[in-house]
């Protein structure tokens, strides 16, 4: 049974989802959230590039598309700061269960992807708080674009990753800069020890495997009030 | 000027800036630092028109300049809730836009490039507020290493009375009045500079920061940075 503290010594909980667009980790991550609600836990839930702060002064260097991969890289991580200093690491010493839809990992590999230095990522990124478990989704690519792109969205710049010239039509650059990020997640898989998801999978199968490995990294008096998972 | 491959700072320890590996400049890049009213937009303003009567096309730049962030920046000054570590990578957002955008470029055509500020003084106001070092050099690991760079040394006592000459009142910021070290903004301003100061003496040393007796009249300070730069220059 999960003692008191988690790994990084405080009382609270920090799950994580990663994986590419598509990949459905964050209708999990969501149906997560109100099962813990549900039970009375105290939950909070926090998404990549969020910062209402830094939102604006992103938006307006997206829009002008000149953002060079370091500048992209420094800007996600300023809103990443902010709701770590703000939320994430007072939210954990309170007790909370604080849940991430993408974390660090989500920067190692699409700023990888696009040219910046692996070793200068991480270092960026070193006063972050080691999450208790970090779920990776994994789904083949094809099936993850085609579920984003069967839409015929209107894919922004950055997020078709038309900043690498890797194809002028923004759905073949689309696939090729998801294929990479895939690889990036797939190498990192086992060092930053990932819990793997059969993306795959039907969605009540892979919540089941959630709940069950939350329940396991929750304190006793939390994972008692779930009843059984 | 002849043409060659700069060096990055995170080079040292990792592997700088992969995707501006073949990048080649013609120009010199020159940082003049030191504290607030410490006399280097003058000096700069000096250089300047020396350097452009010498034939030398420049490029003035400063650290609080560039068109992507600059507006959030003084927003997020004015919001004391945004964390020390947010404000930190923040600005070295804004550097990074500025280098890539403005100060590459000038190279890139030849020009003399002179910073007024440079990511020296942003890495002495993290370390000051309570990031480590390694973190705070860390993060700058994509900057491009200068040609030259100077510190205008000023006593805090000095730089106070020029602080009132110039504008009547301490500046929030400048006087660390947001690390809390005294109610009293004097004290706190001289306490601050103090830190700075000893911060700055470490980064000397680690990135060969040149110290200039700033406590001298402009045209004296002005003649020895101009001695210096030119020698630089001339066999450049």
């Amino acid at each position: 049974m999960a003692s008191g503290r988690g790994g990084h010594g405080m009382p609270g909980r920090l799950i994580v989802v990663e994986g590419i667009d598509g990949s459905g980790k964050s209708t999990q991550i969501r149906l997560l959230e109100k099962w813990l609600k549900f039970h009375g836990l105290d939950v909070f839930l926090t998404e990549w590039n969020s910062s209402a702060l830094v939102k604006e002064v992103t938006s307006r260097g997206k829009k002008k598309a000149n953002l060079t991969p370091t500048t992209f890289s420094l800007l996600h991580a300023t809103d990443f700061a902010d709701r770590f200093e703000r939320n994430i690491s007072p939210l954990l010493r309170a007790g909370y269960v604080v849940l991430a839809d993408r974390y660090v990992y989500t920067a190692y590999a699409r700023d990888a992807t696009r040219g910046c230095d692996p070793g200068w990522v991480r270092k960026l990124y070193s006063f972050a708080i080691r999450p208790d478990i970090a779920f990776y989704f994994r789904v083949p690519v094809d099936t993850s674009v085609d579920r984003i792109l069967s839409g015929r969205p209107k894919l922004k710049h950055y997020e078709a990753g038309m900043d690498m010239g890797l194809s002028g039509d923004s759905y073949e650059s689309y696939r090729i800069f998801q294929s990479r990020i895939q690889g990036q997640y797939e190498s990192m898989s086992a060092k930053e020890g990932f819990e793997v998801i059969d993306g795959t999978l039907g969605i009540r199968e892979q919540q089941s495997a959630m709940r069950a490995a939350v329940a396991r990294a929750l304190p006793a008096s939390a994972a008692r009030r779930l009843g059984g998972a | 000027m002849t043409a060659r491959r700069p060096s990055w700072y995170g080079a040292r320890s990792s592997g700088g800036v992969p995707y501006l590996q073949d990048l080649e400049i013609e120009g010199r890049l020159i940082v003049i630092e030191g504290p607030d009213a410490s006399g280097r937009s003058s000096q700069v303003d000096l250089l300047t028109e020396k350097l452009e009567a010498a034939g030398h096309a420049v490029l003035n730049t400063g650290i609080r300049r560039s068109e992507l962030v600059s507006r959030g920046i003084l927003e997020a000054k004015r919001n004391v809730t945004l964390g020390k570590r947010t404000l930190a990578i923040f600005y070295a957002a804004d550097f990074a836009d500025q280098l890539e955008h403005k100060i590459i470029p000038a190279l890139q055509s030849g020009h003399v490039v002179l910073a007024d500020r440079y990511v020296y003084t942003l890495m002495a106001r993290n370390t000051v507020r309570g990031m480590s070092r390694r973190w705070s050099d860390d993060l700058y690991g994509f900057a491009m290493v200068p040609d030259l760079v100077f510190y205008l040394d000023v006593d805090p006592y000095n730089l106070v009375h020029r602080v009132f000459e110039k504008r009547q009142s301490l500046d929030y910021y400048e006087s660390g009045a947001d690390m809390g070290l005294s109610d009293d903004v004097f004290k706190s301003f001289i306490e601050y500079q103090q830190r700075l100061a000893r911060e700055f003496d470490r980064l000397k040393k680690k990135y060969g920061l040149v110290g200039i007796n700033g406590n001298r009249p402009v045209a004296d300070v002005h003649a020895d940075l101009d001695r210096r730069i030119s020698r630089y220059l001339s066999k450049a």
